[in-house]
């Protein structure tokens, strides 16, 4: 049932997402994409679409992929069920169980998972890059892709060089579109 | 009677920090910071550090976190139900209503190539995000290796379509830590 579906779905997302945005998505895409509630172009699109509108893009995904599988009914559900671990859990830790996070035992575990995360998402970023630039059939990169991305990265590079501080997001993802419409367009 | 307009505020104060932040958990972190601790006085600046330090090692957006936590102490349980709700519903309501028009937005060749940019941008981010991680992370030898080893099982199974849950990585790798944990301390000990 598809209901019962998006709610343990992103139960399983609400759990295990660690350390910000970004490192909730290798395991929404495991999730839709186990599912089929989306392809992996789907979800870049969407992902662009959470940077440029307000609150978590885990939360905005959750709503998303709700409302786009079983109506708003779905979308509620959805956004419940990736909020709901991160309430209790919370009001569980701080009011009741403080000491829980400062045990040993615990930290240990912690230290563990947190580097595996991260290779998580280097993996997760490596794979969608790779298939966002792959050509569809013959040679292996499709070429107007390739060169976006060596412009973003470039551009990416030099802004730090010369302003000292990260480009956002959102102008990445802007700049990244009006290439995307110039370039494919071609 | 005054109670009742302290929950009007906690969520309707919730609600713009939910509509006007954009960018994810710590930019929040920092408007939630400025509006609570500073104008509003609902918890002090060192609640607020430990509220994100538990955030932090716990699942789920740091916002949310926060916001639960604010909520419940300055009114309960029905307090965090109405802040999480207020920080979640102004982008519920705008995504959803982007839901609806999406796919028929998509249609258009001009948005189409646009997206097709965007795609290869967002794998980028990605990619970034993790890079940023790794420099903020303690450079020892067992959460390198971690790292190397988790990197490389995703590769595989996302490379060979193999099915295996990312969630069993991370599990793994919290017993590899666990477990060089143990012997340590069994070491030092003998």
């Amino acid at each position: 049932m598809i209901y019962l579906d998006l709610f343990l779905g992103f139960l399983k997302v609400g759990c295990f997402s660690f350390g910000g945005a970004y490192a909730a998505i290798p395991l929404i895409r495991e999730i839709v994409l186990s599912y089929g509630w989306l392809s992996d172009e789907a979800l870049s699109y969407m992902i662009a679409v959470s940077e440029s509108t307000p609150g978590p893009i885990m939360v905005n995904l959750a709503t998303y992929v709700g409302s786009s599988q079983a109506g708003f009914f779905g979308s509620l559900l959805a956004t419940f069920s990736v909020v709901l671990p991160a309430f209790v859990l919370i009001l569980l830790l701080m009011c009741l169980l403080k000491t829980v996070i400062k045990n040993k035992y615990v930290q240990a575990i912690m230290q563990g998972m947190k580097p595996a995360m991260i290779g998580i998402i280097l993996a997760t970023g490596v794979f969608m890059t790779y298939k966002a630039v792959r050509a569809a059939e013959g040679a292996v990169f499709d070429a107007p892709a390739l060169l976006l991305m060596l412009l973003l990265i470039f551009t990416k590079v030099i802004y730090k060089r010369i302003r000292r501080k990260k480009l956002s997001p959102l102008v990445l993802i802007a700049l990244s579109a009006v290439l995307g419409a110039v370039i494919f367009a071609l | 009677m005054k109670k009742r307009a302290l929950l009007f505020d906690l969520l309707l104060t919730f609600m713009k920090i939910g509509l006007f932040t954009f960018g994810g958990g710590y930019a929040m972190i920092s408007v939630i910071e400025d509006i609570c601790v500073q104008k509003k006085k609902w918890i002090t600046h060192d609640d607020m550090m430990n509220v994100t330090v538990v955030a932090e090692s716990t699942p789920g957006p740091i916002a949310i976190n926060c916001a639960t936590y604010v909520g419940w102490q300055q009114a309960g349980l029905t307090g965090a139900v109405l802040t999480t709700l207020g920080i979640v519903l102004p982008s519920f309501i705008i995504i959803f209503v982007i839901s609806l028009f999406l796919d028929s937005f998509l249609e258009i060749s001009l948005i189409a190539n646009a997206f097709k940019g965007i795609q290869i941008c967002v794998g980028l981010l990605i990619l970034d995000a993790g890079i940023t991680m790794i420099k903020k992370m303690k450079k020892k030898p067992l959460p390198v290796g971690i790292v190397i080893l988790s990197a490389a099982a995703m590769l595989m199974i996302n490379f060979l379509s193999i099915r295996f849950s990312s969630i069993a990585v991370m599990l793994l790798g919290g017993l590899i830590s666990l477990t060089t944990f143990l012997a340590k301390r069994k070491g030092g000990k003998a």
